[in-house]
Protein backbone atom coordinates (compact mmCIF):
# COMPACT_ATOMS: atom_id res chain seq x y z
CA UNK A 1 0.00 0.00 0.00
CA UNK A 2 1.27 3.44 -0.87
CA UNK A 3 1.47 6.26 1.62
CA UNK A 4 -0.52 9.19 1.51
CA UNK A 5 2.52 11.29 0.57
CA UNK A 6 3.32 8.73 -2.82
CA UNK A 7 -0.18 9.03 -3.76
CA UNK A 8 0.36 13.37 -3.08
CA UNK A 9 3.26 13.38 -5.31
CA UNK A 10 1.53 11.02 -8.35
CA UNK A 11 -1.09 13.63 -8.26
CA UNK A 12 1.75 16.88 -8.60
CA UNK A 13 3.22 14.93 -11.54
CA UNK A 14 1.76 15.37 -15.04
CA UNK A 15 -0.24 12.83 -16.08
CA UNK A 16 0.38 10.66 -18.53
CA UNK A 17 -1.38 10.70 -21.88
CA UNK A 18 -4.60 8.92 -21.47
CA UNK A 19 -8.11 8.99 -23.08
CA UNK A 20 -9.92 10.66 -20.05
CA UNK A 21 -11.87 7.39 -19.25
CA UNK A 22 -8.66 5.57 -18.54
CA UNK A 23 -7.96 9.02 -16.06
CA UNK A 24 -10.98 9.19 -14.46
CA UNK A 25 -10.57 5.29 -13.36
CA UNK A 26 -6.65 5.91 -12.23
CA UNK A 27 -8.02 8.85 -10.51
CA UNK A 28 -11.05 6.82 -8.90
CA UNK A 29 -8.10 4.09 -7.92
CA UNK A 30 -5.60 6.94 -6.57
CA UNK A 31 -8.98 8.13 -4.29
CA UNK A 32 -9.78 4.45 -3.05
CA UNK A 33 -6.30 4.01 -2.25
CA UNK A 34 -6.17 7.80 0.02
CA UNK A 35 -9.03 6.09 2.27
CA UNK A 36 -7.81 2.80 2.38
CA UNK A 37 -4.61 4.34 4.01
CA UNK A 38 -7.39 6.35 6.32
CA UNK A 39 -9.09 2.83 7.12
CA UNK A 40 -5.59 0.76 7.65
CA UNK A 41 -4.35 3.25 10.04
CA UNK A 42 -7.25 2.57 12.30
CA UNK A 43 -6.26 -0.88 12.14
CA UNK A 44 -8.69 -2.15 9.94
CA UNK A 45 -9.05 -3.88 7.05
CA UNK A 46 -9.90 -1.93 4.20
CA UNK A 47 -13.85 -3.14 2.59
CA UNK A 48 -14.16 -4.11 -0.95
CA UNK A 49 -17.83 -3.96 -0.96
CA UNK A 50 -19.80 -0.48 -2.89
CA UNK A 51 -22.30 1.73 -1.66
CA UNK A 52 -23.91 3.38 -4.48
CA UNK A 53 -21.55 1.56 -6.79
CA UNK A 54 -18.84 2.62 -5.72
CA UNK A 55 -16.13 1.24 -3.20
CA UNK A 56 -14.76 4.84 -2.57
CA UNK A 57 -18.23 5.35 -1.20
CA UNK A 58 -18.18 2.46 0.92
CA UNK A 59 -14.50 3.11 2.01
CA UNK A 60 -15.53 6.42 3.16
CA UNK A 61 -18.39 4.97 5.27
CA UNK A 62 -15.91 2.40 6.57
CA UNK A 63 -13.83 5.11 7.70
CA UNK A 64 -16.22 7.68 8.86
CA UNK A 65 -17.49 5.11 11.61
CA UNK A 66 -16.85 6.32 15.01
CA UNK A 67 -14.79 9.79 13.65
CA UNK A 68 -17.91 12.01 12.83
CA UNK A 69 -15.61 14.48 11.75
CA UNK A 70 -14.05 12.61 8.76
CA UNK A 71 -17.56 13.34 7.11
CA UNK A 72 -15.72 16.33 6.25
CA UNK A 73 -14.73 14.69 2.95
CA UNK A 74 -17.75 13.54 2.07
CA UNK A 75 -19.28 15.60 -0.57
CA UNK A 76 -15.58 15.48 -1.65
CA UNK A 77 -15.98 11.36 -1.88
CA UNK A 78 -19.33 11.93 -3.85
CA UNK A 79 -18.20 14.84 -6.42
CA UNK A 80 -14.82 12.82 -7.10
CA UNK A 81 -17.99 9.22 -8.06
CA UNK A 82 -20.15 12.21 -9.99
CA UNK A 83 -17.24 13.48 -11.89
CA UNK A 84 -16.30 9.73 -12.83
CA UNK A 85 -19.56 8.92 -14.08
CA UNK A 86 -19.61 12.34 -16.23
CA UNK A 87 -16.28 11.06 -17.50
CA UNK A 88 -17.16 7.29 -17.87
CA UNK A 89 -20.83 7.97 -19.20
CA UNK A 90 -19.69 10.09 -22.18
CA UNK A 91 -21.50 13.38 -20.07
CA UNK A 92 -22.21 16.61 -22.05
CA UNK A 93 -19.39 18.94 -20.87
CA UNK A 94 -15.76 20.04 -20.88
CA UNK A 95 -14.55 16.45 -20.24
CA UNK A 96 -10.72 17.80 -19.66
CA UNK A 97 -12.34 20.37 -17.41
CA UNK A 98 -13.92 18.03 -15.60
CA UNK A 99 -10.87 15.62 -15.81
CA UNK A 100 -8.89 18.82 -13.76
CA UNK A 101 -11.74 19.56 -11.60
CA UNK A 102 -11.30 15.31 -10.88
CA UNK A 103 -8.12 15.75 -9.94
CA UNK A 104 -8.32 18.68 -7.80
CA UNK A 105 -10.75 16.64 -5.79
CA UNK A 106 -9.24 13.56 -5.55
CA UNK A 107 -6.35 16.32 -4.51
CA UNK A 108 -7.96 17.90 -1.83
CA UNK A 109 -8.87 14.17 -0.40
CA UNK A 110 -5.32 13.40 0.02
CA UNK A 111 -4.41 16.89 1.75
CA UNK A 112 -7.28 16.29 3.75
CA UNK A 113 -6.54 12.41 4.82
CA UNK A 114 -3.17 13.19 5.12
CA UNK A 115 -3.51 15.95 7.41
CA UNK A 116 -5.64 14.20 9.34
CA UNK A 117 -3.35 11.49 9.65
CA UNK A 118 -1.10 14.27 11.14
CA UNK A 119 -3.65 16.12 13.30
CA UNK A 120 -6.50 14.18 14.46
CA UNK A 121 -8.77 17.23 14.90
CA UNK A 122 -8.69 18.27 11.09
CA UNK A 123 -12.91 19.05 9.94
CA UNK A 124 -13.23 18.71 14.13
CA UNK A 125 -14.68 22.39 14.17
CA UNK A 126 -17.12 21.38 11.42
CA UNK A 127 -18.41 17.68 12.53
CA UNK A 128 -17.16 16.95 16.02
CA UNK A 129 -20.50 16.13 18.17
CA UNK A 130 -17.49 14.67 20.95
CA UNK A 131 -14.47 16.18 22.11
CA UNK A 132 -10.98 15.71 20.79
CA UNK A 133 -9.17 13.48 22.75
CA UNK A 134 -10.50 10.84 25.02
CA UNK A 135 -8.62 12.36 27.97
CA UNK A 136 -10.93 15.69 27.37
CA UNK A 137 -14.08 13.24 27.70
CA UNK A 138 -12.81 12.20 31.39
CA UNK A 139 -11.28 15.62 31.83
CA UNK A 140 -14.97 17.11 31.21
CA UNK A 141 -16.81 14.94 33.08
CA UNK A 142 -14.69 16.61 36.36
CA UNK A 143 -14.85 19.83 34.76
CA UNK A 144 -18.62 20.45 35.18
CA UNK A 145 -19.61 22.73 37.66
CA UNK A 146 -21.38 21.29 40.67
CA UNK B 1 -44.81 22.58 12.58
CA UNK B 2 -43.08 24.52 9.86
CA UNK B 3 -43.32 27.82 8.76
CA UNK B 4 -45.18 28.81 5.20
CA UNK B 5 -42.69 30.94 3.32
CA UNK B 6 -45.47 34.11 4.06
CA UNK B 7 -44.85 33.50 8.01
CA UNK B 8 -40.84 33.21 7.51
CA UNK B 9 -40.70 36.71 5.34
CA UNK B 10 -42.75 37.82 8.20
CA UNK B 11 -40.30 36.64 11.20
CA UNK B 12 -37.59 37.93 9.76
CA UNK B 13 -37.89 40.91 9.35
CA UNK B 14 -36.88 41.60 12.51
CA UNK B 15 -34.53 39.68 14.55
CA UNK B 16 -32.12 39.23 16.94
CA UNK B 17 -28.42 39.57 15.74
CA UNK B 18 -25.56 37.29 17.51
CA UNK B 19 -22.53 38.65 15.55
CA UNK B 20 -20.33 36.48 17.73
CA UNK B 21 -16.58 37.69 18.43
CA UNK B 22 -14.56 36.81 15.03
CA UNK B 23 -17.40 39.77 13.65
CA UNK B 24 -15.89 42.04 15.73
CA UNK B 25 -12.03 41.31 14.73
CA UNK B 26 -10.92 39.43 11.59
CA UNK B 27 -14.91 39.59 10.00
CA UNK B 28 -15.15 43.49 11.02
CA UNK B 29 -16.32 43.57 7.33
CA UNK B 30 -18.72 41.02 7.60
CA UNK B 31 -20.46 42.76 10.35
CA UNK B 32 -20.44 45.67 8.52
CA UNK B 33 -22.02 44.31 5.38
CA UNK B 34 -24.36 42.62 6.96
CA UNK B 35 -25.90 45.62 8.69
CA UNK B 36 -25.95 47.63 5.63
CA UNK B 37 -27.66 44.77 3.65
CA UNK B 38 -29.96 44.21 5.99
CA UNK B 39 -31.01 48.08 6.59
CA UNK B 40 -30.55 48.51 2.56
CA UNK B 41 -33.57 46.22 2.47
CA UNK B 42 -35.54 47.00 5.35
CA UNK B 43 -34.87 44.02 7.49
CA UNK B 44 -33.87 45.09 11.06
CA UNK B 45 -31.36 43.81 13.61
CA UNK B 46 -31.42 43.71 17.81
CA UNK B 47 -28.16 43.20 18.74
CA UNK B 48 -28.20 40.54 21.64
CA UNK B 49 -27.52 42.05 24.55
CA UNK B 50 -24.26 40.76 26.77
CA UNK B 51 -23.83 38.43 24.36
CA UNK B 52 -20.79 36.26 24.91
CA UNK B 53 -18.56 33.69 22.79
CA UNK B 54 -20.63 30.42 21.44
CA UNK B 55 -17.57 28.32 23.31
CA UNK B 56 -16.03 27.83 19.42
CA UNK B 57 -13.71 25.35 19.34
CA UNK B 58 -12.24 25.63 22.36
CA UNK B 59 -14.29 25.08 25.26
CA UNK B 60 -15.83 22.27 23.32
CA UNK B 61 -12.53 20.46 23.64
CA UNK B 62 -11.86 20.90 27.06
CA UNK B 63 -15.77 20.44 28.46
CA UNK B 64 -18.38 20.18 25.54
CA UNK B 65 -21.68 20.91 27.97
CA UNK B 66 -19.81 24.45 29.09
CA UNK B 67 -19.87 24.97 25.39
CA UNK B 68 -23.70 23.85 25.20
CA UNK B 69 -24.46 26.55 28.24
CA UNK B 70 -22.14 29.40 26.61
CA UNK B 71 -24.27 29.35 23.16
CA UNK B 72 -28.07 28.48 25.51
CA UNK B 73 -26.95 31.38 27.21
CA UNK B 74 -27.09 33.99 23.61
CA UNK B 75 -30.06 32.27 23.26
CA UNK B 76 -31.49 32.37 26.73
CA UNK B 77 -30.88 36.05 26.32
CA UNK B 78 -32.58 36.43 23.48
CA UNK B 79 -36.01 34.16 23.94
CA UNK B 80 -36.35 35.31 27.65
CA UNK B 81 -35.25 38.88 27.76
CA UNK B 82 -35.22 40.16 23.90
CA UNK B 83 -38.57 38.07 23.62
CA UNK B 84 -37.23 37.28 20.15
CA UNK B 85 -38.46 34.38 17.95
CA UNK B 86 -35.38 34.36 15.66
CA UNK B 87 -31.20 34.52 16.52
CA UNK B 88 -29.71 35.11 13.45
CA UNK B 89 -25.48 34.35 13.49
CA UNK B 90 -23.75 35.19 10.27
CA UNK B 91 -20.55 33.26 11.40
CA UNK B 92 -20.77 29.44 10.77
CA UNK B 93 -19.02 28.64 13.84
CA UNK B 94 -21.68 30.12 16.04
CA UNK B 95 -24.51 29.09 13.82
CA UNK B 96 -23.40 25.79 14.28
CA UNK B 97 -22.67 25.92 17.95
CA UNK B 98 -26.36 27.50 18.64
CA UNK B 99 -27.52 24.53 16.30
CA UNK B 100 -25.87 22.18 18.19
CA UNK B 101 -27.18 23.43 21.99
CA UNK B 102 -30.68 23.30 20.82
CA UNK B 103 -30.32 19.50 19.57
CA UNK B 104 -28.34 18.46 22.46
CA UNK B 105 -30.91 20.59 25.13
CA UNK B 106 -33.55 19.31 22.88
CA UNK B 107 -32.57 15.00 23.13
CA UNK B 108 -29.93 15.29 25.98
CA UNK B 109 -30.99 15.34 29.50
CA UNK B 110 -26.99 15.57 30.75
CA UNK B 111 -26.66 18.39 28.61
CA UNK B 112 -29.82 20.06 30.35
CA UNK B 113 -28.70 18.90 33.95
CA UNK B 114 -25.37 21.05 33.15
CA UNK B 115 -27.34 23.87 31.69
CA UNK B 116 -29.55 24.21 34.28
CA UNK B 117 -27.02 24.02 36.89
CA UNK B 118 -24.52 26.38 35.35
CA UNK B 119 -27.50 29.39 34.67
CA UNK B 120 -28.74 28.89 38.65
CA UNK B 121 -25.07 29.83 39.58
CA UNK B 122 -25.10 32.82 37.23
CA UNK B 123 -28.67 33.60 38.20
CA UNK B 124 -29.89 33.02 34.59
CA UNK B 125 -32.77 31.78 33.52
CA UNK B 126 -31.93 28.41 31.39
CA UNK B 127 -32.63 28.61 27.64
CA UNK B 128 -35.58 25.72 27.09
CA UNK B 129 -34.94 24.11 23.65
CA UNK B 130 -37.96 25.08 21.11
CA UNK B 131 -38.08 28.50 22.37
CA UNK B 132 -36.45 30.23 19.00
CA UNK B 133 -35.22 29.34 16.03
CA UNK B 134 -31.48 29.86 15.25
CA UNK B 135 -31.03 30.87 11.39
CA UNK B 136 -27.65 32.21 9.32
CA UNK B 137 -27.49 35.72 7.48
CA UNK B 138 -28.36 33.30 4.24
CA UNK B 139 -31.59 32.39 5.87
CA UNK B 140 -32.28 35.56 6.86
CA UNK B 141 -31.93 37.54 3.71
CA UNK B 142 -33.22 34.36 1.56
CA UNK B 143 -36.46 34.10 3.36
CA UNK B 144 -36.13 37.51 5.11
CA UNK B 145 -36.72 39.29 1.32
CA UNK B 146 -36.04 36.44 -1.36
CA UNK B 147 -34.44 36.43 -4.80
CA UNK B 148 -37.87 37.97 -6.60
CA UNK B 149 -37.61 40.72 -4.15
CA UNK B 150 -33.98 41.38 -4.69
CA UNK B 151 -33.96 41.36 -7.95
CA UNK B 152 -36.20 44.17 -8.17
CA UNK B 153 -34.00 45.99 -5.67
CA UNK B 154 -30.52 45.76 -7.69
CA UNK B 155 -29.42 48.80 -9.01
CA UNK B 156 -25.60 47.83 -9.82
CA UNK B 157 -26.23 43.94 -11.57
CA UNK B 158 -23.24 41.44 -10.96
CA UNK B 159 -23.93 40.86 -14.18
CA UNK B 160 -20.66 38.82 -15.57
CA UNK B 161 -19.25 38.62 -12.17
CA UNK B 162 -18.28 34.45 -12.06
CA UNK B 163 -18.40 33.53 -8.44
CA UNK B 164 -17.55 30.30 -7.09
CA UNK B 165 -19.81 30.30 -3.63
CA UNK B 166 -17.93 28.64 -0.96
CA UNK B 167 -19.95 27.65 2.06
CA UNK B 168 -17.25 25.59 4.40
CA UNK B 169 -17.74 22.19 6.21
CA UNK B 170 -19.79 23.93 9.27
CA UNK B 171 -22.87 25.43 7.48
CA UNK B 172 -24.21 22.41 6.95
CA UNK B 173 -22.71 19.37 9.29
CA UNK B 174 -23.47 17.31 10.73
CA UNK B 175 -26.85 17.28 9.40
CA UNK B 176 -28.79 15.85 12.39
CA UNK B 177 -28.29 19.32 14.25
CA UNK B 178 -30.21 21.01 10.77
CA UNK B 179 -33.43 19.39 10.84
CA UNK B 180 -35.22 22.06 8.72
CA UNK B 181 -32.37 21.64 5.70
CA UNK B 182 -33.48 18.65 3.24
CA UNK B 183 -36.95 19.17 3.18
CA UNK B 184 -37.69 19.69 -0.56
CA UNK B 185 -38.36 23.03 -2.38
CA UNK B 186 -36.78 26.30 -0.71
CA UNK B 187 -34.93 24.63 1.80
CA UNK B 188 -31.04 24.14 1.76
CA UNK B 189 -29.36 20.96 0.85
CA UNK B 190 -26.72 19.46 3.42
CA UNK B 191 -24.97 17.90 0.45
CA UNK B 192 -25.29 20.97 -2.14
CA UNK B 193 -26.08 23.73 -0.43
CA UNK B 194 -27.61 26.65 -2.83
CA UNK B 195 -28.67 29.41 -1.00
CA UNK B 196 -25.90 31.75 -1.56
CA UNK B 197 -25.66 30.78 -5.23
CA UNK B 198 -29.49 32.01 -5.48
CA UNK B 199 -29.02 35.11 -3.71
CA UNK B 200 -26.14 36.03 -6.28
CA UNK B 201 -27.86 35.03 -8.86
CA UNK B 202 -30.53 37.41 -7.91
CA UNK B 203 -27.87 39.87 -7.90
CA UNK B 204 -26.81 38.83 -11.39
CA UNK B 205 -23.81 36.99 -10.67
CA UNK B 206 -22.96 34.00 -12.76
CA UNK B 207 -22.24 31.39 -9.99
CA UNK B 208 -19.49 28.96 -11.90
CA UNK B 209 -20.00 25.58 -10.87
CA UNK B 210 -18.01 25.16 -7.94
CA UNK B 211 -18.03 21.04 -6.52
CA UNK B 212 -15.53 22.08 -3.02
CA UNK B 213 -18.12 24.34 -1.85
CA UNK B 214 -18.41 22.63 1.21
CA UNK B 215 -14.66 20.67 1.59
CA UNK B 216 -12.29 21.37 4.54
CA UNK B 217 -10.05 24.40 4.60
CA UNK B 218 -8.39 23.07 7.60
CA UNK B 219 -10.65 24.09 10.14
CA UNK B 220 -9.81 25.57 13.32
CA UNK B 221 -5.96 25.13 12.07
CA UNK B 222 -6.54 27.80 9.45
CA UNK B 223 -5.64 30.77 10.93
CA UNK B 224 -2.46 29.02 12.45
CA UNK B 225 0.69 28.74 10.68
CA UNK B 226 -0.40 25.65 9.46
CA UNK B 227 1.37 23.53 5.85
CA UNK B 228 -2.06 21.74 6.28
CA UNK B 229 -4.18 24.63 5.57
CA UNK B 230 -2.10 25.95 3.50
CA UNK B 231 -2.58 23.45 1.07
CA UNK B 232 -6.07 22.99 1.44
CA UNK B 233 -6.94 26.51 0.64
CA UNK B 234 -4.48 26.68 -2.27
CA UNK B 235 -6.49 23.53 -3.61
CA UNK B 236 -10.00 25.56 -3.11
CA UNK B 237 -8.65 28.41 -4.50
CA UNK B 238 -7.19 26.44 -7.31
CA UNK B 239 -10.34 24.90 -7.82
CA UNK B 240 -12.01 27.35 -7.68
CA UNK B 241 -10.18 29.00 -10.70
CA UNK B 242 -10.18 26.44 -12.73
CA UNK B 243 -13.78 26.38 -12.39
CA UNK B 244 -13.76 29.68 -14.22
CA UNK B 245 -14.40 32.35 -11.36
CA UNK B 246 -13.12 35.23 -10.68
CA UNK B 247 -14.31 35.88 -7.05
CA UNK B 248 -14.97 33.33 -4.14
CA UNK B 249 -17.91 34.55 -1.94
CA UNK B 250 -18.13 33.99 1.84
CA UNK B 251 -20.34 33.34 4.27
CA UNK B 252 -18.16 32.66 7.58
CA UNK B 253 -15.59 34.76 8.86
CA UNK B 254 -12.88 31.89 9.73
CA UNK B 255 -13.58 30.68 6.47
CA UNK B 256 -12.76 33.87 4.68
CA UNK B 257 -10.13 34.98 6.77
CA UNK B 258 -8.41 31.69 6.48
CA UNK B 259 -9.01 31.69 2.49
CA UNK B 260 -7.50 35.25 2.46
CA UNK B 261 -4.31 34.44 4.71
CA UNK B 262 -3.20 30.77 3.10
CA UNK B 263 -3.53 32.61 0.11
CA UNK B 264 -1.02 34.65 0.67
CA UNK B 265 1.03 32.43 2.56
CA UNK B 266 0.80 29.68 -0.48
CA UNK B 267 2.38 32.68 -2.65
CA UNK B 268 5.63 33.05 -0.12
CA UNK B 269 5.97 29.92 1.25
CA UNK B 270 4.89 27.46 -2.10
CA UNK B 271 5.69 30.16 -4.45
CA UNK B 272 1.93 29.38 -5.70
CA UNK B 273 0.32 32.74 -7.31
CA UNK B 274 -3.41 32.18 -7.21
CA UNK B 275 -5.59 35.55 -8.23
CA UNK B 276 -9.48 34.92 -7.71
CA UNK B 277 -10.06 37.18 -4.42
CA UNK B 278 -12.53 36.50 -1.88
CA UNK B 279 -15.72 38.73 -0.74
CA UNK B 280 -18.40 38.22 1.63
CA UNK B 281 -21.47 37.91 -0.25
CA UNK B 282 -22.98 40.35 2.11
CA UNK B 283 -20.83 42.68 0.24
CA UNK B 284 -21.47 41.60 -2.93
CA UNK B 285 -25.16 41.93 -2.40
CA UNK B 286 -24.15 45.18 -0.98
CA UNK B 287 -22.43 46.62 -4.42
CA UNK B 288 -25.64 45.35 -6.43
CA UNK B 289 -27.61 47.02 -4.32
CA UNK B 290 -25.83 50.75 -4.61
CA UNK B 291 -23.96 50.60 -1.48
CA UNK B 292 -20.95 52.44 -1.40
CA UNK B 293 -17.69 49.49 -1.22
CA UNK B 294 -16.35 51.86 1.96
CA UNK B 295 -19.62 51.25 3.73
CA UNK B 296 -19.25 47.75 3.10
CA UNK B 297 -15.77 47.19 4.47
CA UNK B 298 -14.97 45.98 0.69
CA UNK B 299 -11.40 47.69 1.54
CA UNK B 300 -10.66 45.82 4.56
CA UNK B 301 -10.30 42.73 2.97
CA UNK B 302 -6.81 41.37 2.49
CA UNK B 303 -6.81 40.14 -0.89
CA UNK B 304 -7.57 42.37 -3.95
CA UNK B 305 -10.98 42.66 -3.91
CA UNK B 306 -11.43 46.34 -4.05
CA UNK B 307 -9.34 46.35 -6.99
CA UNK B 308 -11.51 43.06 -8.57
CA UNK B 309 -14.42 45.34 -8.14
CA UNK B 310 -13.05 48.46 -9.90
CA UNK B 311 -11.88 46.21 -12.63
CA UNK B 312 -15.15 45.22 -12.91
CA UNK B 313 -17.20 48.54 -12.24
CA UNK B 314 -18.59 47.47 -9.67
CA UNK B 315 -16.75 49.85 -7.05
Amino acid sequence: MRTIEALELELDVAPPAEAHRDAARRLLGLAEEVLEAWVDARGETSTAEEREGFRLLALHHQGARGAASFNACRETCREIAYHYNLLTLDAAGDAGQQLKMMGLLVRHLALFVGGKMQVEGLGEFCCASKPLRAESATMAEGMTPD
Amino acid sequence: MTDSAADKKAKYQRVAYYPGCALEGTGHAYNTSTKAVGKKLGLELDEVENWNCCGAMEVKNVDPKVQTYLSSRVMAIAANQMHAATVMAPCNGCYHNLKKAEYDLANDAGSREVVERIARKAGDEPYRAGSLETIHALDWIKHGVGEDELRKRVTKSLAGLKVANYYGCMYTRPRHIFPEKDKGAGTESTSKPHFMDDLLAAAGAVNVDFPLKTACCGGAHTLSDSDISTKLVLNILQAAEAAGAEVIATECPTCHSGLEMHQMRAEKVLGKKTKVVMLYFTQLLGLALGIAPRALGVHENASLALERMREKALA
